[in-house]
């Protein structure tokens, strides 16, 4: 039991991190990035490259990824996101585009990077083992200890910083933020930038693990989608708890169902289902988003 | 208005007169297949285009198109019906699921059921996955072709597998069932309940609020799609003779979302050009090899840059200059 709960709070934590990217983009600009997974993958081969190709200090992969996707994400927003929400007559157009710079993220990783799975060797070895009940690898409580490090950082950063005070301003109510001299057009950028680094930084951390290739992206950002419908869209508190909690639910899905084969994701739909019958805006999220 | 039956008109004659004569003419038999996977396609992208109608963004498509496939061959394989009856089953379970998923997850809105439809199209892909009745990741292979269809002893559409060749066979289908899907569309939106869906899209709480049965309508809207994405599911299947639980996935649902957007949301025909744009745009990108997808998504976020409303939104502008 204590192992499925440190599995849990490991996948968890990572979980967060995602959810935590997509949701702040998402409250910031009405946008839901559907490119969320490939920047994530993107992310992770960017430390491959600085880790494994030219045998720099992990900590120095982990630095570029943020920057290189920090980058990104700004220019992404600058150039391409601005002025489709300016010209277009309906929210929705933006979800071609995301789903635009997804395919082309995808593209851009199979060029630069190949298609094959890539992973970088263990940075710290050894086994931490208490008496059986939980086993597990130093590099993964390394991991898990980094990514709620910056959880902590994050949600300082909203909180106590001016950019911060300025970005949940915006989430909250954009035309006032804007009446009350907030200069709107910088925080969507610092936002964008803030949300498509953090994707790059799991990326990075999660490479060290479970390696990462170019099919990783779908699937990881199906992922972060439901952990933000779980805690409510545009909430950082219930991105947090959405992560934390499909990461749970997948530690104790895959021991208890394993008899049943491969239905954990199915059942945790269908009580996701259920759960949205209920509460559509998810855990804290506000009514409709 | 006779401009619009002119348009109508040569657009029929074009795919169901020009288009087998100049495939014949010259050749290209390859051609075939492309053009009726732009109809089946863009006959889920209707079903698309009809919950984009009531306000909702549905990624979920692909799903359907699972499940009716693999209704229409299971009932083949299994229980030994013929194509043309499962046809219309098809749609019609995926009606009736999508009536049960629907009532919980209609209630919710923009980016929650677009982000939930999305969850839908991969949950059943692992659902056909570890289900016994749909073969596991083995799939149902060598799925008969098209039977007979006949009324009374009189042969409406011979059998299949005695044609030389099922591809013009299955290109007309595909073609005669995608302008029947666009009439009822067409139908659907300039009627009352098509006005009353527009009302969906505008304000819900508004129309709720002076009578409106918005909880019957979105339900209907989209019992009324997914049985689209049933019956497009159902051909591709009996076209291929296979289905895998991987035959239609979350690129294929993204895919049927992205058609509606670059052929233009406000128009019943945009689906039919946007799904005729990007699948023959990426035929013909093939050329371009490992820069294909580089390309094709290239193209795509310049359409967004350039026409966010649409391609037919070109026309909308040229209306109004005048």
């Amino acid at each position: 039991m204590e192992q499925i709960l440190a599995n849990g709070l490991y996948l968890g934590a990572q979980y967060a991190l995602i959810a935590l990217g997509l949701t702040l983009i998402f409250s910031l600009m009405n946008v839901l990035n559907f490119a969320h997974g490939q920047m994530y993958v993107f992310g992770g081969f960017v430390t491959y490259t600085v880790v494994a190709q030219w045998g720099l200090p992990f900590v120095l992969g982990l630095i570029a990824s943020a920057i290189i996707l920090a980058v990104m994400g700004a220019l992404i927003e600058v150039f391409l996101f601005r002025p489709v929400i300016r010209k277009s007559k309906r929210d929705e157009s933006t979800m071609l585009l995301a789903a635009g710079i997804a395919f082309f993220l995808d593209a851009v990783i199979l060029l630069l990077f190949g298609e094959k799975q890539r992973g970088v060797p263990k940075i710290v070895n050894g086994v931490f083992n208490w008496d059986m009940r939980i086993i597990m690898p130093y590099d993964r409580i390394l991991i898990l200890a980094l990514a709620i490090a910056m959880i902590a950082g994050f949600i300082a950063l909203m909180q106590y910083t001016k950019a911060g005070r300025a970005m949940r301003a915006l989430a909250q109510d954009r035309v006032a933020a804007q009446l009350m001299g907030v200069d709107v057009d910088r925080y969507s950028m610092i936002g964008f930038a803030l949300g498509a680094m953090l994707a790059g930084l799991v990326g990075g951390l999660l490479v060290t693990i479970t390696g990462i290739n170019l099919g990783m992206g779908g699937p990881t950002s199906i992922k972060a989608f439901m952990m933000i419908m779980i805690g409510g869209a545009g909430v950082i508190s219930g991105a947090i708890a959405g992560g934390f909690i499909l990461g749970m639910m997948e530690s104790v899905g895959l021991t208890l169902l394993a008899a049943y084969g491969d239905i954990t994701y199915l059942v945790i739909f269908a009580s996701l289902m259920v759960f949205l019958a209920f509460r559509p805006q998810g855990l804290m999220g506000k009514p409709w988003g | 208005m006779t401009k619009t039956y002119a348009v109508l008109a040569a657009f029929l004659l074009t795919i169901f007169v020009l288009v087998p004569v100049t495939i014949s003419a010259t050749g290209r038999w390859d051609l075939y297949y492309t053009l009726t996977s732009v109809a089946l396609l863009s006959i889920g992208a209707a079903g698309v285009w009809l919950t984009f109608y009531i306000g909702r963004i549905n990624i979920g498509q692909g799903a359907y198109a699972l499940m009716g496939g693999y209704v229409s061959a299971v009932l083949m394989t299994q229980a030994g019906f013929s194509f043309w009856a499962t046809l219309p089953l098809a749609g019609i379970f995926c009606a009736a699921i999508s009536v049960l998923i629907g009532l919980p997850i209609l209630r919710l809105r923009g980016v929650y059921f677009a982000m939930i439809t999305l969850v839908l199209t991969e949950v059943t892909r692992l659902t056909a996955l570890a289900l016994s009745i749909t073969n596991g990741a083995k799939g149902i292979t060598s799925i008969p072709l098209p039977g007979e269809l006949s009324i009374f002893g009189l042969t409406l559409i011979p059998d299949f597998s005695t044609m030389d060749s099922p591809k013009p066979a299955f290109y007309l289908l595909a073609v005669t069932l995608m302008v029947l899907t666009y009439l009822v569309l067409w139908r659907i939106v300039n009627s009352r309940l098509g006005h009353l869906c527009r009302s969906l899209q505008q304000n819900e709480e508004l129309s709720a609020s002076i009578g409106v049965n918005t909880a019957y309508l979105r339900v209907l809207a989209y019992a009324i799609s997914s049985f689209f994405g049933g019956l497009a599911g159902a051909v591709f299947v009996a076209i291929s003779q296979s289905i895998y639980p991987s035959s239609f996935a979350v690129t294929d649902s993204v895919n049927f979302m992205l058609y509606c957007f670059v052929g233009g949301l406000g128009y019943v025909g945009g689906p039919i050009l946007g799904t005729f744009l990007l699948y023959f745009g990426w035929d013909l990108l093939s050329a371009a090899k490992e820069y294909q997808l580089l390309i094709y998504s290239s193209a795509m976020i310049a359409l967004m840059l350039v026409l966010p409303n649409g391609v037919l939104s070109l026309f909308d502008r040229k209306g109004r200059r005048k």
